[in-house]
């Protein structure tokens, strides 16, 4: 049988969602205990809604002060001190939260990492995509008692909240270090769709041509309720806030519908958005590489497709 | 001597397409152009500059790999970089055993920071720094994109799913680095004389007390799955329509 012991993501407040798909991941595998560890302070809320995820079969609540502002540093030697116990794979997301943290345990745990796995074919075989996506690699790890991963939340579904597992109380001894200190945490708070779980996203790039002109993009989302997302080259330019970066090294994303707007289509945002359903691009190039992967295409200027498109939506 | 270190991987150009074999043995990068990482080379980017600001004395570039890294070694100290490390092995050296190389160099070279691209873009593992910083039992800033030292203390500015993250450590630590942090400067043609004369010593990994091990096993490599070609629609309009037919809209 295997152990698996997830380390949940939360702001303090929520579970972010990103739990939910570990958690789809982990029950791929076959006879699957799952474990949620919720680390932090004044948590019983988040441990509360991680008990309901289906398929968990126990929730542990570690509360501490110093787990405040989850510093990896802080919270691997904790997770470490409960995955020696009896864990034979520990999961967290490949979000900028697990990959920041995930490491830091296997190296303390002298165990390997599989990073951003997308498919799991049995305990020890998993599926992993290398070089921005332009190859998977399937990989064994057969002779690890145990092995630490993130998981790619793009490829898997959020278990639903249908679940009702325990949750204990627990206190793990560990000596924790005081190198590394929060100082703040600045990002537009905003009242759009989370972009990571977005069902619909409208993104910009570099043919917007300013930060002013990116407004056309927020306009257009808001008349979807979808989230905003944005290319590198958009983010390099100062048009929208590195948070909004999708692609490669910015955010792995799976909306139903993907609008692109004025996006070349580089293969490093490509791998971003493979696993969404519809893809539909709007760019003033018709060779432009992103027509080879998008359902739906429209060649023209953005500066009059997008209003025009709004207004027809807003008709409709 | 205050110095800092910084990795230096040697990888499939930044603007090169792979293709996996077709027989799945891998993928096929014989002849293809290689490069510095192009994360490793903000890094590098940001120690020079770290230097020149007269925050530390010396600027040491470290490949762990073949003698084939050794090009990409020479760019690095063409750069600006002082000396270079190549720690030779031709193992596969996953990341676990490439941060216990960089924990072995630095007992012996006792920098303030090491800096490092987050990931490499061939396995995109995004490991190697945080498993360091474990081995190390010192801070890590990851996914760094502004980067302040103040005598002992760096403040790091990190790019999170949720913005930006300020976190202050105490050094030495393992700093990673993201795309925005800096633009690396070119490389001159003077610069690549004067870099053929640096040090650019070689150490093997045995040397280091680490015999890399392959533990976790590649069983194959498949293309990815290929979106099918849609269509281009004639006005906004028709795509509306597609749209609504889709149940999006």
């Amino acid at each position: 049988m295997s152990h698996v012991l997830i380390i949940a993501e939360h702001d303090g407040r929520q579970l972010n969602l990103s739990t939910a798909k570990c958690v789809s991941c982990a029950v791929q595998i076959p006879n699957a205990q799952v474990t949620v560890a919720v680390f932090g302070q004044d948590i019983e809320a988040v441990a509360a809604s991680a008990a309901l995820i289906r398929g968990v079969t126990r929730v542990l609540r570690i509360e501490n002060p110093a787990s405040v502002h989850l510093l990896s540093a802080v919270i691997a030697p904790q997770a470490v001190a409960l995955a020696r116990c009896a864990y034979t794979h520990v999961f967290g997301p490949s979000t900028t939260f697990g990959k920041d943290l995930m490491p830091r345990i296997a190296a303390l745990l002298d165990a390997p990492q599989i990073s951003d796995i997308m498919a799991v074919d049995s305990a020890h075989q998993f599926r992993r995509p290398i070089y921005a996506g332009n190859a998977v690699l399937t990989v064994d790890v057969s002779n690890e008692a145990i092995v630490v991963g993130t998981v790619r939340t793009a490829s898997f579904d959020t278990a639903p909240a249908t679940g009702s597992a325990a949750v204990e109380r627990v206190s793990v001894d560990a000596a924790l270090p005081l190198h590394t200190r929060f100082v703040a945490l600045s990002g537009a708070s905003s009242d759009r769709p989370d972009l990571q779980t977005a069902s619909r996203v409208v993104s910009g790039g570099r043919a917007l041509a300013s930060a002013e002109n990116f407004k056309l993009v927020y306009e257009l989302a808001d008349a979807l309720g979808a989230a905003v997302g944005a290319s590198r080259a958009a983010v390099d330019s100062g048009y929208a806030p590195n948070e909004l970066q999708v692609g490669q090294t910015g955010k792995i994303i799976a909306p139903d519908l993907y609008i692109a707007v004025g996006i070349s289509g580089a293969i490093q945002h490509m791998t971003g958005i493979k696993d969404a359903k519809t893809i539909v691009a709007i760019n003033k190039d018709a060779d432009a590489p992103i027509f080879e992967s998008a359902d739906l295409g429209l060649v023209g200027d953005l500066f009059t497709l997008i209003p025009e498109l709004r207004a027809q939506l807003a008709r409709s | 001597m205050k110095r800092i270190l910084v990795g230096i991987k040697r990888v499939v150009d930044y603007n090169v397409r792979v293709r996996v074999r077709p027989d799945g043995s891998g993928v096929a990068t014989e002849g293809a152009k290689m490069s510095i990482n192009p994360f490793d080379e903000i890094a590098l980017e940001e120690a020079l500059r770290i230097k020149e600001r007269g925050l530390v004395e010396e600027v040491v570039v470290v490949s762990i790999g073949s003698s084939d890294a050794q090009p990409q070694l020479r760019t690095a100290l063409a750069m600006g970089a002082d000396r270079a490390i190549l720690v030779q092995t031709d193992a596969a050296v996953e990341p676990l055993d490439a941060a216990r190389l960089f924990l072995a160099l630095a007992g012996r070279e006792q920098p303030l920071a090491i800096l490092l691209g987050k990931q490499a873009i061939d396995d995109d593992n995004n490991q190697t720094g945080q498993m360091l910083a474990a081995l190390w039992d010192r801070p890590q800033a990851t996914f760094a994109s502004k980067v302040e030292i103040d005598g002992d203390v760096a403040r790091v500015t990190r790019e999170v799913d949720a913005g930006l993250e300020t976190v202050e450590v105490d050094l030495p630590a393992v700093i990673t680095v993201d795309l925005r942090l800096n633009e690396p400067r070119y490389v001159k043609l003077p610069d690549i004389m004067k870099a053929k004369k640096k040090p650019l010593d070689t150490i093997s990994a045995t040397e280091l007390g680490v015999t890399p091990r392959q533990r976790v096993r590649a069983v194959r490599f498949d293309a990815p799955a290929a979106r099918q070609k849609g269509v281009v629609l004639k006005d906004v309009t028709e795509l509306v329509a597609a749209l609504k037919n889709r149940g999006l809209v």
